[in-house]
């Protein structure tokens, strides 16, 4: 009833990428240029001008996504085709240089190209098999349940702390506060949790209060159960008893988070490759048709 | 001697102003008997700057005031200026708790004590009801409050909240937040409120802002004039007794239904449903006599028709015999009917022709043809075709209709005049069974499901006729299309019509029982025990059956069947089925293929206990009632909120559909977003009935909605939003190149509808969600297709 993109109309794109490749090799092989084989042949010619418009029209796929209203097609089928077009066109563009390459335009030309085809495949790749970590990570939780959970957890705990007084309740309430998840690019692509909190710390038989991390809320769980090693009493042991289990469900969902974060990132940051990446190409792209129909 | 009015107007919201208005104007003695300190409550406490509609736009307005469409402050100043220029005269705080006499001789008491005689009475109270009052000594004190308007406007006050739903929860959390509050529940827990009120009300308590007193009840409110507060409460709690002392009290106690009131009045309704009507004559009077009935408790929700109602009910009074403002409407529906009769006896003669609108009052049939469609079809016409998902009923006035009962032979019945058709797509919520064509000369009148299910609801007499002939044609075209009707009887007979709730089981497996149900409305799904868990192995939906292996012969029921929303079967007993089998020997084949059919799905299923939890995870999201739903594939997703997108460019910046929102199971994802339940609840309760159903399934808001949101707090799924009209689309290359976005109106009093996913009807390409989706996540899928879906997975 439904497949993926890549088995769209029983992988009819697949086969249709497979046999425009397999055509073009075979011509490649059975062609004799005079001299070596190059650009500027039929062939050549033939092959660049399918390259250029399969380039033009893997492009416009940008343009159909957004395209609302259109009844061209699928974007499912669209993205099975720019996919698979896209694909052949690693094949397709290197026969049209007949492996001619050097420090000039037209091999920055097919630089391009190849690095928009591999972030390509690897976009391929992620839509493939992220959604299911993505899935099994979530385990039936959005981010917002996960945020007001950790809300609901923060207010608990700040509750209970108002009976233990300090060093807990500054310990505790100061990693509320400087709780910290996202960031930048590589904070979100490295599951990196910057969150800090404040220890007490005594320097010269006096008593003043530090910054250290508390990554995971680890440093927080390490102190709390310092202090209910130490607890005498029965009272303070059970809030200290019961914030440590409020933690500790805080740092599972945090672990939760993050990794949810981490995997949605990896899903999408080749797109901040494969785009622009894209437009140099279509640049470069034209400054080589210019300049080979110029110096002809 | 007191005063005896001419008129007595007891309400004064648009009918009753209406009608106090025209009675001013024509100078008779009136008088306007309010509850309140205001004009018109129900309009009063709508939101600030809420923008009021003017439908049904096709009816004009015949009244001594003005109404058009606009803010309710512009129609509240409107009326108020128009009623001092009347002169109406109002007596404020006069709450009726009686009406007695008849006409000529009325008594109207208050609850002030005081009485009011009156020649005639209207009653214009509207369907709201009375807050229900504290009923201890000082409960009318001034600060005792029965409503809350704006929370902010107390400061640091002692406020005593009583009442153990979500307004009173409500009210206590917002005023918590400047003021010490306590909050009085008569029982030991909040069992009626939402859970996010409870959430919010947990919090407060916790932070201690509010003290709750549970299994606690008021004895008594006595003002303090010195001291610190203004009164002390007695309180009666599950501790023993005490006094706390309060600045104001804010009551929530629901309302009284005005039922009860308007019954103890001497008024009939004509059956115990909740939304029956009184039955009213031509002129809007009751079975009082001189005692008038008008506006929303007459079954007229829209403040333009209740108006017309107060300037002809007071017409009706002075026995002036004005044509209602429906006459030209009237007169327009009729123009094409080759009667050559006026209005009154064209109403006359169809109501006389068509037999099960035989036991309508002519208030109520007058209403019901305004809001039909007459038609005078040629011969073979298509009336409506099969599988189309309409759901009017249609009435047979003259000519004849064919009904082609099965599309492979053709085979066609006719049914006459007087008779009707259409009955099941109404009943069931389902695609039409048959195509029917029209006969020669034939003049038919189509009538909207909501007004049939109005009348089906209030008129006991119309349901039994209809159920009657809809069990025949149920059985006769499910299992003997080439039976005569004759030899059915036995069957028809002793069939009969049961209903069910969600989760309530039918038949049980290990039970013995011969019972046949063919579901009518709703849906059933069969589960068996197996390695100690109940496995859902079918989803069985209106026009199917269930329990014919009972009938063949094997009395034990080999597996559970249970009901998943409100259902209703029609039962058949083994004997006479039986007897029909042995005289149809082709019809025993077909029913035993079936069983074989299903036997052989059953099979499969059980032998994948995951597509059984796949499905019962389906029919606990509701979608046991759904005729077309979108699922998304998370093993395919990879959430770029491509299908949100393209709903809103195509619909005017409001996504219909929210993704990441509701429940997963297994990788299927029930996003939030309509399901086009088969009995849709936003159709429930939809003052200018604007929403409807396609004929090919979908359940659009039309353009005359007018803002109440009803329908969004009906749905039970949430997938109806409140959403600012207009904005502007950018178009396609700002989209591509520099990712602009819908611009959506600022105003925030902007006029409001209610949006929700209208399966993309105006777009030729289908649904944009499911064909904007790059990856094949998004699926639109019918139940039907369930099992399909659970097989694959």
């Amino acid at each position: 009833m439904h497949g993926s993109f890549l088995s769209h109309r029983g992988g009819f794109w697949f086969w249709f990428a497979l046999t425009l490749v397999l055509a073009s090799v075979v011509a490649y092989v059975w062609h004799e240029p005079i001299g070596l084989p190059n650009g500027g042949s039929w062939l050549g010619y033939t092959l660049g001008t399918i390259a250029a418009l399969l380039i033009v029209w893997l492009t416009l796929f940008g343009v159909r996504k957004r395209a609302y209203y259109s009844r061209l097609g699928s974007v499912k089928g669209w993205l099975s085709a720019h996919v698979y077009l896209g694909g052949s066109l690693l094949v397709l563009g290197t026969l049209h240089s007949g492996f001619q390459f050097g420090m000039n335009i037209h091999t920055l030309a097919w630089l391009l190209m190849v690095l928009v085809i591999v972030s390509g495949f690897y976009g391929a790749w992620v839509y493939w098999r992220y959604p299911n970590r993505i899935t099994r990570n979530r385990d039936g939780m959005t981010r917002d349940l996960i945020f007001r959970e950790i809300a609901d957890i923060d207010r608990k705990a700040s509750l209970i702390v108002e009976g233990l007084g300090s060093p807990a309740d500054r310990m505790v309430i100061s990693a509320i506060q400087l709780f910290q998840v996202g960031g930048g690019a590589w904070q979100q692509l490295g599951g990196r949790d910057r969150s800090q909190m404040m220890i007490g710390v005594l320097k010269e038989k006096q008593k003043s209060w530090k910054r250290v991390s508390n990554s995971r809320q680890q440093r927080l769980l390490d102190e709390l159960t310092g202090l209910l090693s130490r607890s005498t009493e029965p009272k303070e042991a059970a809030l200290l008893q019961e914030l440590i289990d409020l933690v500790s469900r805080k740092a599972r969902l945090l672990k939760q988070l993050l990794n949810d974060i981490r995997l949605q990132g990896l899903m999408e940051i080749w797109l901040y490759c494969h785009i622009p990446l894209t437009l140099a190409l279509l640049a470069t792209l034209t400054a080589h048709i210019v300049s080979v129909f110029f110096y002809w | 001697m007191e005063k005896r009015f001419e008129v007595v107007i007891v309400g004064s919201g648009p009918a009753g102003l209406s009608a106090a208005g025209r009675a001013a104007e024509l100078g008779l003695s009136h008088l306007l008997l309010e509850s309140t300190t205001h004009l018109a409550n129900t309009i009063q406490r709508y939101q600030k700057g809420k923008h009021v509609m003017a439908e049904p736009g096709f009816l004009p307005l015949r009244s001594s005031l003005p109404f058009d469409a606009g803010s309710r402050e512009d129609i509240l100043a409107a009326w108020l200026q128009n009623a001092k220029k009347l002169g109406i005269k109002v007596a404020w705080n006069a709450d009726v708790t009686a009406i007695t006499g008849q006409r000529g001789d009325f008594v109207l008491q208050t609850r002030s004590g005081k009485s009011v005689r009156a020649n005639h009475v209207v009653l214009a109270i509207g369907l709201q009801g009375n807050p229900r009052k504290l009923g201890v000594p000082g409960e009318d004190q001034p600060f005792v409050q029965y409503q809350l308007d704006d929370p902010d406007e107390y400061l640091n006050e002692e406020i005593m909240v009583v009442g153990a739903g979500d307004s009173a929860i409500e009210n206590a959390v917002a005023l918590a937040r400047q003021n010490k509050v306590s909050l009085i529940n008569r029982r030991d827990e909040f069992a009626r409120a939402k859970e996010g009120n409870l959430k919010q009300l947990e919090d407060a308590v916790e932070r201690g802002r509010i003290k709750v007193f549970f299994n606690s009840s008021l004895r008594s409110i006595e003002a303090q004039s010195n001291g610190e507060h203004r009164a002390q409460v007695s309180l009666t709690t599950g501790e023993g007794d005490m006094q706390v002392p309060v600045d104001r009290i804010i009551a929530r106690l629901g309302a009284i239904p005005p039922r009860d009131f308007v019954e103890s009045c001497g008024i009939q309704f004509p059956s115990r449903a909740a939304n029956a009507v009184p039955e009213l004559t031509h002129q809007y009077e009751s079975n009082v006599p001189g005692l008038y009935v008008i506006g929303a408790l007459a079954g007229y929700p829209l403040i333009k028709q209740a108006m017309n109602q107060g300037y002809e009910v007071v017409e009706h009074i002075l026995g002036r015999d004005i044509k209602p403002v429906d006459h030209g409407l009237l007169a327009k529906k009729f123009s094409g009917l080759p009667f050559g009769l006026d209005v009154e006896q064209t109403l006359d003669k169809i109501k006389k022709n068509v037999l099960c609108f035989g036991p309508v009052n002519s208030l109520r049939f007058r209403e019901l043809i305004l809001e039909s469609d007459v038609h005078t079809p040629k011969a073979g016409e298509v009336i409506f075709s099969r599988n189309d998902y309409t759901n009017s009923f249609y009435s047979i006035v003259e000519g004849s209709v064919e009904i082609e009962i099965d599309e492979q032979t053709g085979k066609r019945v006719t049914v006459g005049e007087g008779q009707f058709f259409g009955e099941m797509g109404l009943i069931s919520g389902r695609r039409r069974n048959a195509t029917v064509y029209a006969g020669r000369y034939c003049v038919l009148v189509e009538t909207p499901r909501r007004t049939m299910l109005r009348l089906l609801s209030s008129v006991d007499e119309v349901r039994r006729r209809i159920d009657q002939v809809f069990i025949l044609r149920a059985i006769h075209s499910q299992f003997a299309p080439n039976s005569n009707l004759e030899d059915l009887a036995d069957l028809v007979n002793s069939a009969e019509l049961r209903q069910y709730a969600p989760g309530e089981v039918l038949f049980a497996e290990g039970e013995s029982g011969d019972e046949l149900h063919l579901v009518r409305r709703g849906s059933l799904t069969v589960s068996r025990y197996l390695h100690g868990r109940e496995v859902v192995l079918s989803y069985v939906p209106a026009g199917k059956y269930v329990g014919e292996m009972g009938l063949l012969g094997n009395s034990r029921r080999t597996a559970s069947v249970r009901a998943v929303v409100p259902t209703e079967t029609v039962v058949m007993k083994s004997e006479p089925f039986l007897a029909l089998l042995e005289r149809d020997p082709k019809l025993k084949a077909q029913v035993q293929t079936q069983l074989q059919a299903r036997l052989r799905a059953n099979a499969s299923m059980e032998s994948s206990t995951e597509g059984g939890e796949l499905l019962s995870f389906l029919m606990r999201q509701g979608l046991g009632e759904a005729t077309d739903v979108l699922l998304i594939d998370e093993s395919l997703c990879v959430r770029c909120d491509n299908c949100e997108t393209a709903c809103a460019s195509t619909h005017g910046g409001t996504s219909r559909l929210n993704r990441e929102a509701g429940p997963s199971y297994a990788s299927i994802h029930v996003p939030t977003s309509c399901r086009h339940c088969e009995h849709p609840h936003c159709m429930k309760d939809c003052p200018p009935d604007a929403i409807s159903r396609n004929a090919s399934g979908e359940v659009v808001i039309a353009d005359n909605c007018i803002g109440c949101g009803n329908c969004e707090s009906n749905c039970p799924y949430g997938v109806i939003q409140m959403a600012p009209i207009g904005g502007s689309q950018p178009g396609l290359w700002s989209r591509v190149l520099f990712g602009a976005e819908h611009k959506k109106v600022k105003d925030k009093e902007a006029p409001k509808r209610a949006v929700k996913c209208d399966m993309c009807t105006n777009l030729k390409g289908g649904p944009a969600c499911v064909r904007a989706c790059p990856t094949g996540a998004a699926v639109r899928i019918s139940p039907e297709q369930f099992i399909e879906l659970v097989r694959e997975d």
